[in-house]
């Protein structure tokens, strides 16, 4: 039997890629790093770069293309943690600015302060209405 | 025949409620399939990150990250609503927020302070309207959720937690249990307890490249991230199949009014002949 590695590329959003790999390059943060079967356990940051695993019993290697992440290795198999967007640090900064701003404005053109109780109130009278149709309708029919 | 004209536009009415109900019914169970992918999708990303993550809380590294320590008071609580955008998808969001409500309350008598995070427009414009603490917000994910956008608001969050404005986090969405079950749930996100995260197989400590804090504090924002996306996407498949049986009762009902109606149209119609022979046969039997 080859001596192959078992690799896993997921992204939060989906499932890229998995298999067994002879051999696995990939763009670490601080330079390429290529592993092989039996690795020491290790963690380190991805940045955005081309991954590439060399297949058993074909010359070519599967190249996937990542926008950064992390990339776990243990000594039977390689996990690829890719991220789904560019991040970085001033641009998730950028966003969670964003989002703050939007929801001070949205809390400025609030009209009116209405309590947690006066909530529920409005909440249980909601549901009271639903059950009031429920029953009528059972009732009709 | 008074009536029955008014009986005609009515059937008419009802007539096409239900083809709009029928419409949002078979719109909702193509999108909740996709929902229900996309949710499974995001399983193995989920998972792999929980066992790196777990493995790093029992291995001891050189650094400890602040989202795994316990604090001991507790002043301050954060809370991330997850809702849809839009209504018409029965006692949803009504449940959730209802759940959030009650313990936001409960939080309140305890002398706690509450943040709230928003995501999807429903929770949002409730908050707002109780008058909640809203820190950020993001609305109009669409069908399908995508990481990026939300993104901001959890780091919103997370930060808080960072600096101390926050002791403790969680998360209130509608969980998928099955197309006619979704069930909402309270679900704490920070500190990262032990019993969460499951023990790991074997105990060894991971080589950190370049260093252990930086790699770690990704780890840990991408696990929190996750979680998030998963929430949202369990949401969605829950709002998709809660809109469907929604609208499949709709026009279950829209059909039972027209039939109702109908009855009393055909009756009103058949009352109308009935007098309209008997006047007749009156007639001619008062000229023979």
């Amino acid at each position: 039997m080859a001596n192959t590695v078992h690799i896993d590329v997921v992204s939060a959003e989906a499932s890229i890629f998995s298999g067994e790999a002879e051999f696995v390059v990939a763009p670490a943060s601080a330079g390429e790093v290529g592993i092989y079967p039996h690795h020491a356990p290790m963690v380190t940051s991805i940045k955005p770069g081309a991954l590439r695993i060399k297949l058993p019993d074909t010359a070519e290697e599967t190249l996937i293309f990542i926008s950064g992440g992390l990339l776990e290795v243990q000594p039977g198999l390689i996990t690829v943690l890719a991220d789904t967007a560019v991040r970085g640090h001033d641009l998730d900064e950028a966003k969670a600015i964003a989002a703050k701003v939007a929801a001070e404005e949205a809390m400025k053109n609030r009209t009116s302060d209405i309590d947690y109780a006066k909530a529920q109130a409005e909440l249980s009278e909601a549901l009271a209405q639903i059950q009031a149709i429920e029953r009528l309708r059972k009732t009709t029919h | 025949m008074a009536g029955s004209k008014e009986i005609r536009t009515k059937i008419k009415s009802v007539e096409n409620t239900r083809k709009i109900t029928k419409a949002m019914e078979m719109v909702a169970a193509s999108k909740m399939r996709k929902a229900q992918d996309r949710m499974r999708a995001s399983r193995p990303y989920a998972e792999k990150i929980r066992n790196v993550a777990a493995h790093l809380s029992f291995a001891n590294p050189e650094y400890k990250h602040p989202y795994l320590v316990k604090r001991d008071v507790v002043k301050n609580v954060g809370l991330i609503v997850v809702s849809s955008d839009k209504g018409l998808c029965g006692g949803l969001n009504t449940n959730m927020l209802r759940l959030s409500v009650n313990q936001m309350k409960n939080w309140e008598t305890e002398g706690k302070a509450i943040s709230v995070s928003a995501i999807g427009n429903k929770g949002f414009s409730f908050m707002n309207r109780v008058g909640a603490d809203v820190k950020s917000h993001v609305t109009g994910l669409g069908d399908v959720p995508h990481l990026e956008t939300l993104i901001g608001t959890i780091k919103v969050m997370l930060d808080a937690y960072e600096a101390g404005e926050i002791d403790q986090l969680y998360i209130c969405y509608t969980k998928f249990i099955n197309t006619m079950k979704q069930e909402p749930v309270m679900q704490q996100l920070l500190p990262l307890s032990g019993e969460q995260l499951g023990s790991p197989k074997g105990h060894w400590d991971y080589i950190y490249e370049p260093e252990a804090k930086p790699v770690v504090d990704q780890l840990m924002t991408r696990y929190i991230e996750s979680l998030v996306y998963n929430a949202v996407a369990e949401n969605m498949a829950s709002e998709q199949s809660s809109r469907m049986v929604a609208m499949k009762s709709a026009s279950d009902n829209a059909k039972e009014v027209i039939g109702d109606l109908k009855l009393i149209y055909n009756k009103a119609r058949q009352a109308a002949i009935t007098k309209e022979i008997s006047e007749i046969v009156g007639g001619a039997a008062a000229v023979a």
